[in-house]
């Protein structure tokens, strides 16, 4: 019995993760996990900078869903400061955010077709992709990292010329997503790859917390825009789309359905898009309060937390990315499987390790007989049970201790950076 | 109905349509009017309130007093995330975003831009 | 008596040895890769790149790990590619005869064909490192699923000629033109197992990127993976040229240089189909292949075994 390292670095995995994959032959036997490589302080960082300085900062938590992270703090903002947001910025806010599933879907399906070595597949769709990232381009700006939100409403109009331009692209769009439903359905070599791999039974997904396309490919109708409504959602029309296969032909059916989805919400948004202005202006202090907002981003349930005590910086903001809740899931999934599924089972729930290193802190002490009998077989970080908050200082004494016991000389570095010109 | 090769048609059909690859650098793709690229500081209308220091993310730009309603705008293009939001905070309208992009440098000092009246 | 001497010596460095092989293995990489590129709506690399390939990474430093068997471990790749070229010098290029021939030398290039792949396996176990080890033990795993649909295909035209030699067969079509056509379902049995042979998708599984990173070759590197890489190229161009001499036997009473032309046309049409059937295919499984090559292709092969016997009879 042999364990291999899938990662931190890996042809398979886009970002660093570590899961340590036992063996026997090319049967799984135990998967083990390490998170945390991709941990960038971003929730400290935002307690130092103001508000709006922070809307920047929380947009780079993820590229692919960066819109998804930059509303949801902003409607927590928005809770807290009591604004009143104009339906024409939250229809925006909402066209925005169906490109941006648009173009998330079209990823993935790239890269699912890149993880079972059906190149082809990734080179079509991401040639199409590039239509979506030219939309958000003439839209907001950029093609990543939009920043078209501000506290109050957003930045950007949108005109009519801009709006034909969607429309044309949109036809273009669904008939080359028609394709691909076409192949994935009908294609020997992928659907015998996607199929029967990466089980998750209904019962599984309520006991281990799945969201997002993970979910609904196992018949959980779980989608935040319908359970939750937010933004324009509640004046449009569409469906909740549910499969029941339970694997990862499931999961690529749930997305493909909603890519469809997609495209005829972004048709309702420019149909009934209000007139009006696009911002209120909203106050540099942010009177004290908390609150909680749920996104549905392409991936999953994306919650954020912000905590505001009247000055012009949050106290707290705490960001829930929906992989973190998939990322238990995966070895339940992967049980029973051959050691070439991996890449796709893991690729399947769409994993952004990026939204999903945060600082978790978890008392094994007071939960340990709850954790093993829910879910045997899944080990999770180890942590001291007396665990302990580092404070700023602390925290800058053990790295700098870290690097001495290594041998880092401080006194060289120092006299390097002092005769730098920067 | 499944069956392997079902994308042949489609393929063999690309193989005679144009590449969707633009040979960058001999072909540029023209930048939408929104885009955001290298900042332009026009010292005249500047009042010098530093209302772009206090919003930039990245403490990006700095304003320097050089006389009586004279000011100069360093600009650190290697910190700036190129958000805009030192254009939008601006009441004076003495930041604009161009669409430069190609900023890419082999020296770390041209990437400080010194921007003044002259 | 120095022609005696020196013209085998020719043959075999140059013509129709290591130096034509070697550049025929890079117009072989350079037509799949970028035919692969045109079908996929992209632009491909420019005609040196595989030469450009293989000079960066002859110059780049040979890593080899700490507990890697270093004498085998550095012979593997220029094993495979000797035992390659050895396979090439019993096959006819143009006219009807090889250079060396004896009957039975068809199976004797095929065994020569098989030593790669044990090369394969025997570097990737003295990679001892993890990926590799899987990748061998998959390598010769494959090596069951594709072994006798290849042979019994290659057999039929073998058993329609009455001979064991590939001058031999290639003598029989020539004199008997248009029977080859009977021999077409063992043709597309052939090309298939090939990409199992040369290890290219849908059965590219010891190599799997994404699954065990580079599998088989995951320890090469410099001078040892740019001949690993040119191993590669010219086992497609021998297995391009045996595909075409034994199925496609046609045009070989041509003047040498005409003669030249159609062996080249068909060797590049051979890589051709690989290129395009790669293309268009997912990666399967490792027992998703052994199914498919066991109860699809080998029942295929044998039909095709059965036709050219009853055809024998027929003809005769």
């Amino acid at each position: 019995m042999s364990i291999i390292p899938i990662g931190p670095q890996h042809p398979a995995l886009k970002e660093p993760e570590s899961f340590l994959i036992s063996l026997d032959g090319e049967r799984i036997k135990d998967v083990g996990m390490r998170l945390g490589y991709n941990h960038r302080g971003i929730e400290k960082a935002a307690e130092s900078r103001t508000y709006i300085q922070d809307m920047y900062l929380l947009e780079r938590v993820c590229g692919i869903c960066s819109h998804s992270h930059s509303t949801a703090f902003i409607h927590c903002v928005e809770e807290i400061a009591g604004l009143q947001v104009p339906p024409r910025a939250k229809y925006i806010r909402t066209l925005v955010g169906e490109l941006e599933r648009i173009h998330s879907h079209l990823l993935w399906l790239g890269v699912a077709g890149h993880e079972v070595g059906f190149d082809t597949l990734l080179m079509y769709s991401w040639r199409d992709r590039e239509l979506v990232m030219d939309l958000l381009a003439m839209l907001t700006g950029n093609r990543v990292n939009y920043a078209i939100n501000t506290i109050g409403g957003v930045r950007r109009d949108i005109d009519d010329e801009q709006k034909a331009q969607i429309l044309k692209t949109l036809g273009t769009l669904e008939e080359r997503t028609k394709y691909y439903i076409e192949v994935a359905t009908e294609e020997r070599t992928l659907v015998d790859r996607l199929s029967g791999v990466g089980r998750l039974s209904k019962e599984d997904v309520l006991a281990l917390g799945a969201v997002g396309p993970a979910a609904r490919a196992s018949g959980v109708a779980r989608d935040t825009r319908k359970d939750d409504p937010y933004l324009a959602y509640p004046e449009l029309d569409f469906k909740v789309v549910v499969d029941e296969h339970c694997d990862v032909y499931g999961r690529t059916l749930v997305r493909v359905g909603e890519l469809m989805e997609s495209y005829s919400l972004v048709r309702q948004v420019l149909a009934r898009m209000p007139s009006g202005e696009i911002a209120v202006r909203a106050p540099r202090r942010i009177p004290a309060g908390e609150a909680i907002s749920r996104y549905e981003a392409p991936r999953g349930e994306d919650l954020h937390y912000v905590k505001a005590n009247g000055s012009d910086k949050p106290e707290r903001v705490r960001v829930r990315a929906p992989t973190l809740a998939n990322l238990q899931a995966v070895s339940k999934m992967l049980e029973g499987d051959n050691l070439a599924d991996v890449p796709i089972v893991i690729a399947a729930i769409d994993p952004c390790f990026s939204c999903t290193d945060r600082m978790i802190r978890i008392d094994r002490a007071a939960r340990r007989d709850q954790f093993a009998r829910r879910i045997d077989g899944v080990r999770y970080i180890e942590v001291k049970t007396d665990t302990e908050v580092l404070s700023w200082g602390a925290l800058r004494e053990l790295g700098i201790e870290w690097y001495r016991r290594r041998g880092v000389d401080f006194a060289e570095l120092n006299k390097k950076l002092e005769a730098s010109p920067c | 109905m499944i069956r392997p090769g079902k994308m042949l048609l489609e393929v063999l059909e690309e193989f005679f349509e144009k590449p969707a690859t633009i040979s960058y650098p001999a072909r540029k793709v023209q930048m939408p009017p929104r885009f955001r690229g290298k900042l332009v500081f026009r010292a005249e209308k500047c009042v010098g309130c530093r209302l772009c220091v206090k919003d930039c993310p990245s403490e990006a730009i700095t304003i320097n007093k050089l006389g009586d309603k004279l000011f100069e705008a360093i600009v650190d293009l290697d910190r700036c995330v190129f958000c805009g939001q030192c254009a939008d905070s601006c009441n004076q309208d003495a930041l604009e975003i161009s669409d430069e992009y190609e900023l890419a440098s082999l020296d770390k000092a041209e990437l400080k831009v010194r921007i003044n009246r002259d | 008596m120095l022609g005696a001497v020196l013209f085998p010596i020719f043959n075999i460095l140059v013509f129709p040895g290591f130096l034509f092989l070697s550049v025929m293995g890079l117009i072989a990489e350079y037509v799949d890769r970028k035919l692969c590129a045109k079908l996929q709506n992209r632009v491909g690399p420019p005609f040196y790149q595989p030469f450009a390939d293989f000079v960066k990474l002859s110059a780049k430093q040979e890593i080899i790990p700490h507990d890697a068997e270093g004498p085998i471990f550095r012979a593997m790749p220029f094993l495979a590619l000797a035992a390659t070229i050895c396979a090439f010098l019993y096959l006819p290029i143009w006219g009807r005869s090889a250079l060396f021939s004896f009957e039975g030398d068809l199976i004797v290039v095929l065994y020569l064909l098989t030593i790669p792949t044990l090369s394969y396996f025997l570097g990737g176990v003295y990679s001892t490192s993890l990926f590799a080890t899987v990748g061998a033990v998959r390598t010769v795993t494959q090596l069951f699923a594709y072994e006798v649909p290849l042979f019994l295909a290659l057999l039929s035209p073998a058993l329609l000629a009455g001979s064991w030699s590939v001058s031999g067969i290639a003598a029989y079509f020539g004199s008997h033109p248009w029977r080859w056509c009977f021999c077409l379902l063992g043709f597309a049995v052939a090309v298939v197992t090939a990409l199992g042979k040369l290890e290219k998708v849908p059965f590219d599984i010891p190599d799997a990127e994404t699954e065990i990173v580079g599998g088989i070759f995951t320890e090469y590197s410099g001078r040892l993976l740019a001949f690993i890489r040119m191993t590669l190229d010219v086992e497609s161009v021998v297995i391009a040229s045996l595909l075409a001499a034994v199925f496609l036997p046609f045009g070989l009473g041509l003047p040498p240089l005409l003669g030249f032309l159609a062996y080249l046309l068909k060797v590049l049409l051979v890589v051709a189909l690989l290129s395009l059937l790669r293309t268009i295919m997912a990666r399967l499984r490792i027992d998703q292949m052994m199914d498919f090559c066991w109860k699809c292709l080998a029942p295929l092969a044998f039909l095709q075994l059965v036709a050219c016997l009853v055809l024998k009879g027929v003809l005769a």
